[in-house]
């Protein structure tokens, strides 16, 4: 299936409210972030889609919000389509995908190292590369150099 | 009758401590056998037949580093990492040298502006004898900096240390 026939049954099958915007480099579907886990429980468990594999997780800091941003593989029907998730950036929570694909575990803890985004029902969401009493999120655009760690300059 | 009697009475050597000791230190250098990024692959290669580190006594490299009297610091040391370097320095046995490889391990080489989880040079954590550049620097140049070390033990006394 190519990237609107997912998205039209998808549609079909689910209640939530999803958008579909294509572009013939990355199609996508944009999600409400209180749908993700049903819309992600559907990708992942329903036979025609079998999204089973979970390519890549990731973060865009927008100026307005951040875009956690889904790569989706079905190694079944060798199709795939991305699904993009917006969430303010003074409370940025969006649900965990965890319990869908177990792959989302280290995915989740890498943004929220980097970008300081919150995953509700993670079971473990601690700093996954930077050491453990590091203050900030690097990767987000306003984040400001401190000047030393333990006593080493940066 | 002992083994060795009355067949070494005409052989023997006079020299200084200094230089038998240091004659014995610089030719059995043994490195911490870990490496941090892709210098390390480099240091591999030195380690095989083609270039073969053994030709300077340097090719035991041990997993212990309380085994172990050169640190090869063969890559980028991240923050997170550095603790973990200086530890391993530590548990050293005396005498100990380090050689940073690579330009990450001298200076932060490509990282050293604006990289937020990058050490700016091994020196920042530990006492550095060789510094060895290049991104990563080739087979030869370790071994350049192997002799350099080489020459500076050779000049070494323990008088001081």
């Amino acid at each position: 299936m190519n990237a609107s026939e997912i998205f039209e049954k998808l549609k079909a099958r689910s209640r939530e409210d999803i958008e579909f915007q294509d572009s013939p480099l990355l199609p996508f579907i944009k999600v409400k972030p209180d749908s993700i886990r049903n819309v992600a429980d559907i990708l992942r468990n329903n036979t025609d889609f079998r999204f089973d594999s979970l390519m890549c997780l990731t973060t865009v800091d927008n100026p307005t919000n951040f875009t956690i941003v889904y790569l989706l593989y079905s190694m079944k029907h060798s199709h795939k389509i991305t699904l993009k998730v917006e969430t303010p950036k003074d409370n940025a929570v969006v649900p965990s995908v965890e319990k869908v694909w177990s792959a989302a575990n280290w995915f989740e803890r890498e943004v929220y190292d980097l970008f300081g985004v919150r995953f509700e029902g993670h079971s473990n969401l601690v700093r996954i590369m930077l050491p453990d009493d590091w203050e900030g999120h690097p990767l987000k655009k306003d984040y400001q150099y401190p000047a030393t760690y333990r006593g080493v300059v940066l | 009758m002992g083994l060795i009697e009355n067949r070494f009475n005409k052989n023997f050597i006079v020299t200084s401590a200094d230089y038998f000791i240091n004659w014995g230190r610089a030719n059995s250098l043994w490195p911490v056998s870990f490496g941090l990024a892709c210098c390390a692959i480099e240091m591999m290669a030195t380690g095989m037949a083609r270039y073969d580190i053994a030709r300077f006594g340097a090719e035991a490299f041990r997993p212990s580093p309380r085994q172990a009297d050169l640190m090869i610091v063969a890559g980028t040391i991240s923050h997170k990492m550095a603790s973990r370097v200086k530890l391993i320095y530590e548990q050293m046995s005396e005498p100990k040298y380090v050689m940073a490889m690579g330009s990450c391990a001298c200076s932060g080489g490509p990282f050293v502006k604006n990289s937020y989880s990058v050490l700016k040079g091994a020196d920042l954590i530990i006492p550095v004898d060789v510094y060895i550049p290049g991104c990563p620097p080739r087979p030869e140049a370790l071994l350049e900096g192997l002799m350099k070390l080489q020459k500076q033990i050779r000049r070494r006394t323990i008088a001081k240390k």
